[in-house]
């Protein structure tokens, strides 16, 4: 085994640490533990908040990337190690080889059939033809007709062991929190939600294909999963890109003003005028043309991807820093003009010291609001952009990859349906949670909703 | 009034220059000359004199920004950056890669853009504003909280889902109008609902729950108070008070929009085979066809700026104690 550490990777996991720094240093702060309080105190943000956590725990495990050693062949006197071409990740591994079992082309959710009729030779010796069973599924039914009564008692099963499951995770948190005002209950109820369907969901997978099986014959169910990596990563790291571009940018505007603030100004506007599908597709495009003619660079065809997905963050975070740095221009001018920095400015503070000490510290809340809000929308546009070709690598599991893939298969008679609901399901929770939760976060921190709550 | 639309319009040309500089360094100076050869020709036919042919052909062969063989003001009108994105400003777009002249194309290719576009906003518009007032009533109810969950749960569905959706259940399923197409005589409107149709819903939820904010904030100011302490039905206060005062934020978020109707959408367009500058664009951008994308750049552009210029004038339209100066 040997680990792979791709770009991607090793920025997702220092994103990680910073954000946790970043809310441990938070969390000093009074007013900021107040308002995370209020938005921990609602179900709502329990529930959503656990359902982001499940998605980023997911698409951690799917970064943990390593290529697996190969078994010399006999012939082969040689101490040397070789290496898979192949990444695998640590989730691969949980669900249990999930990812490779394929068949020849499409099957149905639980089918035991191929959905499309081959020639075959029967046991007579006859030609036929006919759906020709599936490679792996239903093969230990020794009789079709027992599919029902199989699938229901393994999925009881499944259920017991979740359960199960569940109680060994929830039973620590229970001792530790269960004097908290907070409602973990509604937490724990989707954290035993989500460890029972991924039991049943693994275990299940070992005897049919629960989402079925796409054109190439891959499992609809794993390929889901894998676009979680994709969606949650593209959502942090085009933000992270974004966020230092306009902040600085922003701040400056708003507390030099003159000259520097004309240059802000006239650089975003100049950005925003421009149709952002079109620059976002013109600089994807020409780093496409820039891969294709450097393909030395590239040791392994996942690095070429990853090296894509990167770009795109990067493309995705400096064409859209406009609207967060207009925010912050405006908040940062109308702060300038508050008594405390008149006053930091009467007593001789440099500017560093009054940008970093009175300036940044008032305007976290917007950056905090854009962050959450900007992630679903960016989940929502990495489909998009794939639809176009410009996205995600087609060798890289997306669920905008899937979409893409499978867009006429609803016309064809009988249509096939579950390709696009694998996609649609995996990506609607993601970008639900994410929107409920943001709404909850810019209600707690957002000042004008927090006037006008304490007015009520 | 006309001075100040005036000094907008100077303002702009900068903008539009930046615009223009930044389309040619991303299309030129990263992608040269020789690339974009290579990728025309494609890879059987690439010697250098087939390139320096190609070059030559389509007005690639001079340097990028200064000409030191030519004199005077020819130094800088001998170059690329002056024939391929200064000629844009007097809208001489030249031809496409493929030899069409995009002047031609871009005129035939807006009214199927705008006979999508135009009924899709002002519907959405309307409908939005409707769901966002009847939601309104009953606010702070159960009934409100739904209704927010829902534009929410709305807004999280993909675009690409509503369309797909909408082509199998209305076109395939119930077989009620084509799946896709377009037609210029009298059936017109046949092609014309189902793209309407799904992008008024797709809309919804992100715009019924702006709008909402948006009248929630009207609600909570004084006047409001006031006119319920007199007695004016909730009624009368939603449409006479509330609503004639939320126009301004309305205005600022919509009236930006208009312009770029003629643009197009997308995604719409593609999936539903309308000869429109939002398929054009995506064709462009698939065949990797950078004089068309360099274009719509441009175009997109100046409709962003005149869509600005249009909010400014609408606010004085809508509130009279704005003055611009």
């Amino acid at each position: 085994m040997k680990p792979v550490l791709l770009w991607s990777d090793a920025l997702i996991f220092l994103l990680v640490i910073a954000l946790i720094l970043f809310f441990y240093r938070l969390r000093r702060d009074p007013q900021t533990r107040e308002r995370w309080g209020q938005v921990f105190s609602s179900r709502l943000g329990m529930v959503t908040f656990t359902l982001i956590m499940t998605y980023v725990g997911i698409a951690l495990l799917d970064s943990l990337h390593f290529r697996k050693a190969l078994d010399n062949p006999e012939s082969l006197q040689t101490e040397e190690v070789f290496y898979d071409n192949k990444v695998t990740s640590v989730l691969d591994i949980l669900l249990q080889g999930m990812g490779e079992r394929f068949e020849r082309t499409y099957s149905a959710p639980f089918a035991l059939m191929s959905f499309e009729k081959k020639n075959m030779r029967d046991a007579q010796g006859n030609d036929i033809r006919d759906f020709p069973p599936l490679k792996h599924a239903g093969t230990h039914l020794e009789d079709p007709s027992e599919r029902g009564a199989d699938i229901l008692s393994r999925s009881l099963t499944a259920l017991l062991w979740g359960l199960l499951l569940s109680a060994v995770v929830i039973a620590p948190q229970w001792l530790m929190l269960r004097t908290s005002a907070n409602p973990w209950h509604a937490s724990w109820a989707v954290q035993a939600a989500v460890l029972c369907f991924f039991t049943w969901l693994v275990s299940i997978s070992h005897y049919y294909h629960v989402l079925g099986t796409d054109r190439g014959g891959a499992d609809v169910a794993y390929q889901s999963l894998k676009g979680i990596r994709t969606g949650v990563l593209l959502g942090t790291l085009s933000t992270l890109v974004m966020l230092p571009i306009a902040v600085t940018l922003g701040v400056m505007a708003g507390y030099f003003k003159g000259w520097v603030d004309d240059l802000v100004q006239y650089l975003y506007t100049t950005l925003s005028s421009i149709p952002g599908i079109l620059l976002i597709a013109a600089s994807v495009l020409l780093f496409q043309v820039y891969i294709d003619l450097n393909p030395d660079f590239f040791s392994i065809g996942m690095e070429k991807a990853d090296a894509r997905f990167i770009a795109l963050c990067f493309i995705l975070g400096v064409t859209s820093w406009s609207s967060l740095c207009r925010l912050i221009r405006a908040e940062t001018l109308k702060i300038s003009q508050l008594g405390y920095v008149q006053a930091a400015h009467a007593f001789g503070v440099s500017h560093t010291r009054i940008l970093s000490r009175h300036i940044l510290p008032n305007v976290v809340h917007i950056i905090l609001i854009t962050f959450v809000l900007d992630f679903s929308a960016l989940v929502l546009a990495e489909a998009v952009l794939s639809y176009i070709g410009v996205g995600i690598d087609p060798s890289m599991g997306s669920w905008g990859n899937m979409i893409n893939g499978a867009r006429s298969e609803l016309s064809r008679e009988p249509a096939i349906w579950w390709t696009l609901t694998g996609a649609f399901f995996f990506m609607f929770i993601l970008v639900l949670a994410a929107n409920l939760f943001s709404d909850l976060v810019r209600d707690a921190f957002d000042p004008r909703t927090a006037a006008r709550r304490s007015e009520a | 009034m006309l001075a100040y639309i005036i000094r907008r319009l100077l303002y702009a040309i900068p903008i539009l220059i930046g615009v223009n500089l930044l389309t040619f360094t991303l299309f030129f100076v990263v992608n040269s000359p020789d690339d974009m050869a290579v990728s025309q020709l494609g890879e059987k036919y690439v010697t250098p004199e087939a390139i320096a042919a190609w070059k030559v052909k389509n007005g690639y062969d001079k340097p990028l920004f200064v000409n030191p063989d030519a004199a005077g003001v020819a130094a800088f009108t001998e170059t690329i950056f002056f024939n391929k994105s200064v000629k844009l400003f007097a809208f001489d777009f030249g031809r496409s890669e493929s030899g069409r002249d995009i002047t031609t194309d871009v005129s035939t290719r807006m009214w199927p853009s705008l006979a999508v576009a135009l009924p899709t906003f002002v519907i959405g518009i309307w409908v939005n504003i409707c769901v966002a007032l009847m939601v309104v009533m009953f606010h702070a109810t159960r009934l409100d909280r739904w209704a927010v969950f829902l534009f929410v749960s709305l807004m999280s569905i993909s675009y690409l889902f509503y369309i797909i959706g909408g082509q199998y259940l209305v076109a395939k399923t119930w077989r009620l109008v084509p799946v896709s197409g377009f037609h210029t005589d009298g059936q017109v409107w046949r092609f014309l609902i189902l793209p309407v149709l799904v992008g008024v819903i797709a809309g919804i939820g992100s715009g019924a729950r702006w709008y909402r904010t948006l009248f929630l904030e009207e609600a909570n100011q004084d006047y409001v108070r006031t006119a319920r302490a007199k007695g004016a039905s909730e009624i009368s206060i939603l449409f006479r008070h509330i609503l004639p005062n939320a126009l301004i934020p309305i205005l600022t978020g919509v009236v930006v929009l208009i312009p770029a109707l003629f643009m197009g959408s997308l995604l719409i367009e593609s999936f539903f085979g309308i000869p429109g500058l939002g398929s054009y664009m995506l064709d462009a951008i698939k065949s990797q066809d950078f004089a068309i994308v360099r274009t719509m750049v441009f175009i997109g552009s100046i409709l962003y700026i005149i869509g600005l210029i249009l909010t400014d004038i609408s606010y004085t339209w809508a509130d009279p104690r704005v003055r611009l100066n």
